[in-house]
């Protein structure tokens, strides 16, 4: 900030002090650095969030993450292995397995063929197992990838490389990343929401941290009753009246405390206040739902059981997008079926598959789904072998690293294809293989930004998301 | 930062072998001469990543000692045999992840021919070709030069001088044509010296008699005051444990409780209390488990290593996150002590700095023979009453294991734990028992391989209560049922609690035969290449093991004064906490990539004053408050506002936004809520429900601390690595995975939200209503004074008083029309004050509260 800039805002204090009950749009407008109405020199407070144009001209401007942690089955939802029937409950031979790095089972595993169903879908003719005919029911919105990998092969590790490009803790997480990198659309909601299911990630909030980047960027955790955000309600006894007359009182008394020190960071804390406020106001809204027609409730599945949850969390996801969220994330734990794999995958189909379909299909209705960029993806998929703890109990499946399916669809994606293939038994890729730093980089690339370029310096080197690696995949988008 | 290397295609990896077969059967080549024909190949196409220069991957192929040796994998020329010489494999394309060289054309088949016919022939490499000269690495970068007290210079106002570090500052202002600031108001400095020596804002008694009677003399001794008080010690160990990555539990999924980790904490509280040397603090965090006749405390001091994160989760293998724990220590010595991004040359060499991979694996190499070993480290007062009751808890135990069967099963099972360990894969639930052994005791399977009479008491009690948790999984259900250990372990815990117990400390333990280090290929656990023995990097004085224990020698090093790091990097980290920006402005970053110093002889001299003081860091802490420079005001100064944005050349102090846990103790401490009490263990404070909702699988309960100990300081509150508390996290409290040498200081609603409505913040408002109104009488300008110096440590100006009065009766008529808020609001009575009012000054309190003055040291 220059010296012209600092005698504005001093010129300029009368703005705040006069404007009645609180500041109206045009000085948030002012206080956030945008053009107000005939104004021509408008002094510009740093507002961290404020929207900045990517590297090049965007596909997509927000992103809702569907995150499926624990680690979904490929075998038994997206990557159809009929030839895993022929080994059913035989050990595969050693020469297939001896590169495997499995986490609980032992190589001598005996297979186990998915007895689910797969059938083509939509004019694409993509293959969708029978757990999941919403999903399937957009075939051809979806890209489908079946030739995923990873590193990790347990939860903690697997997670934080999906969301943060290392299994090394402490790097800031994608949704973090991309706030930093294009701020805001939203003036009253934050860049950056986490929207929870289940029974909590094995990452737990490191899945949304702002690692080494200021709190700025961390995922707000807004919950789907109650209290959404953290401290957002008023204590008891204070009204809106009480509320505001305190905001103001803060206001002008650091208003004298920025006349007498100049430090810009309190016309900052003065605009974090307001923002503050409105966020009281905006968050409850988004929860109120009276206005959504009962058609659109009912094609998420609010209001019934076992979708309830998860279905409000989707419906959310919409109205957030369409508020100016950047970046969504929907935790979903956990899939880690270890044991029963049918029954227990199929429990989480049942709540999630409904509102995600219905997810791509309300965005499409709405002509949001160009703009909004979904991903559906888990850490790494699970063996074609079965896991058994107990003789008596029905076999899992345990980590795998190798292969595994994930996919996108909105954003400019090209729906209706598929990505990858994987060998006829599902223990590695055939072709085609996509990292998860090529995922990154090529969700990055549908927002406008180059991943080699949106880096930050910290410990002395230039980190990004995708650590030192990552291609953007052009075929999404052919 | 190595990029994947791109996998070759297939069809042009056959090729060229049919090419290499085509041509070794039409001429085999007569002798190769090494100077006409290998010589220029070398020189061509591998001396620039192979050279005097560039080590790549440790390997030199411009000369013959270091060609033959080879590099990080071993040798990569076998006389005699070119099939199985790694040059060959790489220059060829057999290995189909590598192929050298790695960029430009690949080489021709004929020269791949001659080089495999120079090696098949016994890889003459005539001694009188050139260079073999060693690889020692020089460098004039400035942080690798010794220490060396510089001169002072001299300056024109040597009025402004109250110690030599203004010296260094003036002389440079001067040199620029540029003032300093005015000396900061009174009230501003003692509330600046105040929060930044022991986190607490002044108390009113202090702040009076100074401002009574103020004088440097009278600074002096408040500043000597407060270097004596036990919250001095708390608030730089807040600096320490940032850098030490500390925290209350294990981090990743499982996410276990430390319930001992805070014995470190207070170990690090005492010590920096004590003034304890910083040479001999980092002797005992480094090394304290192999000083000659280690005390319990010293031993408790290596709690250090014992801070970062641990993967429990069941698939972990241990030996990959053994390698993984080992990478955090060495790296967390690396920036702590060396303020080297060393951690870059875990895969490859140092792409900036002159550290090798090798050099990396040294390092690692210190760190490399830690076993994890819990200590009875008991408190003061602990030991009488554990003795006492001591004997009859055995006995009763011994009665329960005794009459549970465990004694007799025990063994059995201990042997066949010994024989799975042995027989990885035979078993399988055996081999999930033995990883559960592993996992949840530390140092699990080396007290299972320990006979009985080797094994500590407590070793030997923490394997029977493991034993009897987890015997289920390797026997019938029936049989676990009616063994009815779930009962057991109840009357077991229930024994515990109702015994008095002593605190234990975290601690580590030399392995014993200590493991070899290898150099890791590619930074991969399972991917060893040559052995390394113990070192400090090339580029830094050698270290002396005079028969010591490597890292206890390594201890030493780091506090020599030939060392030129560790000196400037600790006082420059000390440093940026009093100017909000370090001398270097990258205090995790001394290398080559740093800015460098803005002030290089202010840095030595403060480096060389440290060490000569005997590494004293109150003597140091006390240099800086009493400089001028210190001292100045921390306005803006609109004519620097071109020149120097960053007050970089510091003519001015700088307000700077209190760390999180600070500005908790701030609020408490003008409340009166403040529980003073220094040390013991951590406090869960309220949060809001739901919390810890969010951490793995409901693994994580919160469960709030009551009576006094919701008021401790922020210091003590539980660090749950996966759900850490809101208020930390909203105000940047690092996520304490890796050392962190700057903390971020944001500004979001999301802080605005916590201040205004968290119940913490809302109950110390009520608290300090409370106190305004008891304090004064009726008049409420001189309530809102007093007020004011409670949160300020300062007067309103009319005008601030103004703001505040008319906010006080604007808010009471907001609460007349609205009786029952007011009731929620402040729900406590005061007598002779009526309950409208009452709620009204808890919204003045909030209001004072909230202020960015209020968060701020100016």
């Amino acid at each position: 900030m220059d010296v012209l800039d600092y005698r504005a805002i001093q010129t300029r204090r009368h703005f705040f002090r006069y404007c009645g009950g609180g500041l109206d749009a045009a000085a948030l407008a002012f206080l956030i650095g945008r053009p107000v109405r005939g104004a021509t020199t408008v002094p510009r407070v740093a507002n961290p969030l404020a929207p900045k144009p990517g590297h090049f001209a965007p596909k997509a401007k927000n992103v809702i993450f569907l995150f499926m942690a624990g680690a979904p089955s490929q075998i038994d939802l997206y990557d159809p292995k009929p030839a895993l029937q022929r080994w059913h409950g035989q050990p595969l031979p050693e020469s297939m397995t001896k590169d495997l790095e499995l986490a609980f089972v032992k190589p001598s595993a005996k297979v186990l063929a998915s007895p689910r169903v797969f059938r083509p879908h939509g004019e694409s003719g993509t293959e969708f197992s029978d757990f999941i005919p919403h999903i399937a029911s957009r075939a051809d919105d979806i890209c489908l990838v079946r030739s995923m990998h990873t590193e990790a092969f347990n939860h903690h590790p697997g997670q934080s490389l999906l969301m943060s490009g290392s299994v090394q803790l402490g790097r800031p997480t994608i949704g973090a990343w991309v706030s930093y990198g294009l701020g805001s659309e939203s003036v009253n909601l934050p860049a950056f929401v986490v929207l929870s299911s289940g029974r909590g990630a094995s990452g737990g909030s490191s899945n949304w941290s702002n690692g080494f980047l200021d709190s700025t960027y961390q995922g707000v955790v807004f919950r789907n009753t109650g209290e959404p955000i953290l401290y957002l309600k008023n204590p008891s006894g204070v009204s809106n009246r009480t509320q505001r007359a305190r905001l103001d009182a803060i206001r002008e008394l650091n208003l004298e405390r920025y006349e007498a020190t100049g430090d810009t960071e309190i016309a900052s804390r003065i605009q974090s206040y307001e923002l503050a406020f409105r966020m009281q106001a905006a968050a409850p809204e988004l929860l109120d739902f009276s206005k959504e027609s009962k058609a659109t409730l009912e094609m998420y599945g609010v209001g019934k059981e076992p979708t309830h949850p998860y279905a409000t969390n989707c419906l959310l996801a919409r109205r957030m997008v369409e508020k100016g969220v950047r970046f969504v994330m929907l935790a979903h734990a956990s899939w880690d079926d270890h044991q029963e794999i049918d029954k227990k995958l199929g429990k989480n189909c049942q709540i999630t598959d409904q509102p995600a379909g219905a997810l791509l299909q309300d965005l499409k209705q709405r002509g949001l789904l160009d703009s909004t960029l979904v991903v559906w993806a888990g850490e790494f998929g699970r063996t074609p072998m079965g896991q058994l703890e107990r003789v008596d109990e029905a076999a899992g499946r345990d980590h795998h690293a190798k292969c595994f399916s994930v996919w996108m669809a909105g954003g400019g994606v090209q729906g209706g294809q598929v990505i990858g293939t994987t060998d006829e038994l599902g223990l590695g890729i055939a072709e085609d293989p996509i990292h998860i730093h090529d995922l990154q980089a090529t969700i990055l690339h549908a927002l406008g930004l180059d991943h080699e370029h949106l880096t930050y310096r910290h410990m002395g080197r230039d980190f990004r998301l995708t650590d030192v690696g990552g291609n953007v995949v052009s075929k999404f988008f052919a | 930062m190595h990029r994947r290397k791109r996998i070759i295609p297939g069809l042009a990896l056959i090729a060229a072998l049919l090419l290499l077969r085509a041509g070794a059967a039409q001429e085999p080549p007569g002798r190769v001469d090494f100077a006409e024909q290998i010589a220029p190949i070398l020189e061509k196409r591998c001396k620039a990543c192979h050279g005097a220069a560039l080590q790549s991957s440790g390997l030199r192929l411009d000369a013959r000692e270091a060609a033959l040796r080879g590099g990080y994998s071993g040798p990569v020329i076998l006389a005699g045999n070119s099939a199985a010489s790694r040059l060959i494999r790489l220059v060829a394309g057999i290995d189909k992840d590598l192929v050298m060289p790695p960029s430009g054309e690949r080489l021709s088949s004929s020269e791949i021919e001659l080089l495999r016919s120079w090696i098949d022939q016994g890889a003459e490499w005539p001694a009188d070709s050139k260079g073999a000269e060693g690889d020692e690495r020089k460098t004039d970068h400035w942080a690798f030069q010794r220490v060396v007290q510089p001169t002072r210079p001299p300056v024109q106002a040597e009025a402004w001088v109250r110690n030599p570090i203004d010296r260094f500052v003036l002389a440079r202002l001067e040199e620029e044509g540029i003032e300093p600031s005015k000396p900061a108001r009174l009230e501003t400095l003692v509330r600046r010296v105040s929060l930044d020596l022991t986190g607490l804002p002044p108390s009113p008694a202090d702040l009076e008699a100074f401002l009574a009677a103020p004088s440097s003399e009278a600074y002096e001794r408040l500043v000597d005051r407060l270097l004596e008080s036990p919250h001095y010690g708390e608030r730089w160990a807040l600096h320490w444990l940032d850098l030490a990555r500390y925290a209350d539990s294990d981090g990743y999924e499982k996410d276990s409780e430390r319930p001992y980790a805070w014995r470190w904490r207070q170990w690090v509280i005492d010590a920096l209390n004590r003034d304890m040397p910083f040479a001999r603090f980092t002797r005992e965090q480094v090394a304290g488990d192999l000083l000659p006749r280690a005390t319990v405390d010293q031993r408790v001091a290596t709690g250090f290593h014992r801070n970062g994160l641990k993967n429990r989760e069941g698939g972990v293998k241990i030996e990959q996150f053994r390698f993984e724990e080992t990478v955090d220590r060495a790296n967390t010595i690396g920036t702590v002590w060396l303020g080297l991004t060393v951690g870059c040359a875990q895969c490859h060499d140092h792409k900036y700095d002159p550290i090798s991979q090798e050099d990396y694996y040294r390092l690692f190499a210190f760190m490399n023979d830690i076993d994890e070993v819990e200590i009875a480290a008991p408190m003061p007062g602990e030991m009488g009453p554990y003795l006492k009751a001591l004997p009859n808890y055995l006995i009763r135990r011994r009665e329960l294991l005794e009459k549970n069967r465990v004694y007799e099963l025990q063994p059995a099972w201990e042997a066949q734990m010994v024989l799975a360990a042995d027989n990885p894969g035979k078993w399988t639930d055996w081999d999930h028992a033995l990883d559960a052994v592993q996992k949840y005791l530390d140092n699990g399977e080396g007290i299972v391989r320990k006979p009985r009479s080797e094994r500590t008491d407590r070793e030997q009690t923490k394997l029977e209560d493991h034993f009897i948790k987890n015997y289920h999984r390797v026997i019938e259900k029936d049989f676990w049922k009616e063994l009815d250990w779930v009962s057991l372990r109840e009357e077991l815990i229930r024994l515990r609690a109702d015994t008095p117990d002593v605190t234990y400390g975290r601690a580590i333990a030399n392995a014993d035969p200590g493991r070899r280090t290898h150099i890791h290929i590619r930074g991969a656990w399972n991917h060893s290449g040559i052995p390394v023995e113990p070192g400090t990097p090339a580029v830094l004085p050698p270290l002396r093991l005079d028969g010591k224990h490597p890292r206890l020698a390594l201890a030493e090093w780091l506090v020599s004064d030939e060392n030129p790091l560790t000196a400037r990097v600790a006082v420059n980290r000390i440093w940026q906490e009093y100017f909000g920006r370090g001398i270097v402005p990258t205090p995790d970053d001394f290398g080559r990539r740093s800015p460098g110093p803005s002030h290089p002889a202010l840095l030595d001299w403060l480096a060389s004053e440290f060490m000569d003081s005997g590494w004293s860091l109150k003597t140091l802490h006390k240099t800086i408050v009493m400089s001028a420079a210190y001292r100045q005001s921390s306005a803006r100064r609109p004519d620097l506002e071109q020149r120097d944005p960053g007050n970089t050349l510091l003519a001015r102090q700088r307000r700077i936004r209190l760390p999180a846990e600070i500005i908790r103790d701030a609020a408490l401490d003008a409340s009166g809520l403040l529980n003073p009490a220094v040390g013991g263990r951590s406090v869960r404070p309220p949060q809001p429900q739901g919390v810890t909702g969010l951490a793995y699988a409901g693994s994580v309960s919160w469960n709030s601390s009551r009576g006094k100990d919701r008021y401790r300081r922020g210091l003590y509150t539980f660090l749950q690595r996966t759900v850490l508390y809101p208020q930390l996290v909203n105000f940047d409290m690092p996520d304490r995975t890796a050392a962190v040498c700057t903390r971020e200081r944001s500004n979001t609603p999301l802080q605005a939200l916590n201040l205004l409505n968290d119940s913490v913040f809302v109950e110390a408002a009520r608290a300090l209503a409370l106190r305004i109104l008891a304090a004064s009488g009726g008049d409420t300008a001189g309530r809102l004074r007093e007020a004011f110096r409670l949160c300020l440590s300062r007067e309103p100006d009319a005008s601030e008083l103004r703001h505040l009065q008319e906010y006080l009766a604007a808010q009471m008529a907001i609460f007349d029309s609205e009786p029952e808020s007011a009731a929620q609001f402040m729900p406590l009575s005061v007598e002779g004050v009526d309950r409208v009012e009452a709620a009204a000054w808890t919204g003045v309190a909030s209001v004072l509260l909230n202020l960015d003055e209020f968060i701020t040291r100016e």
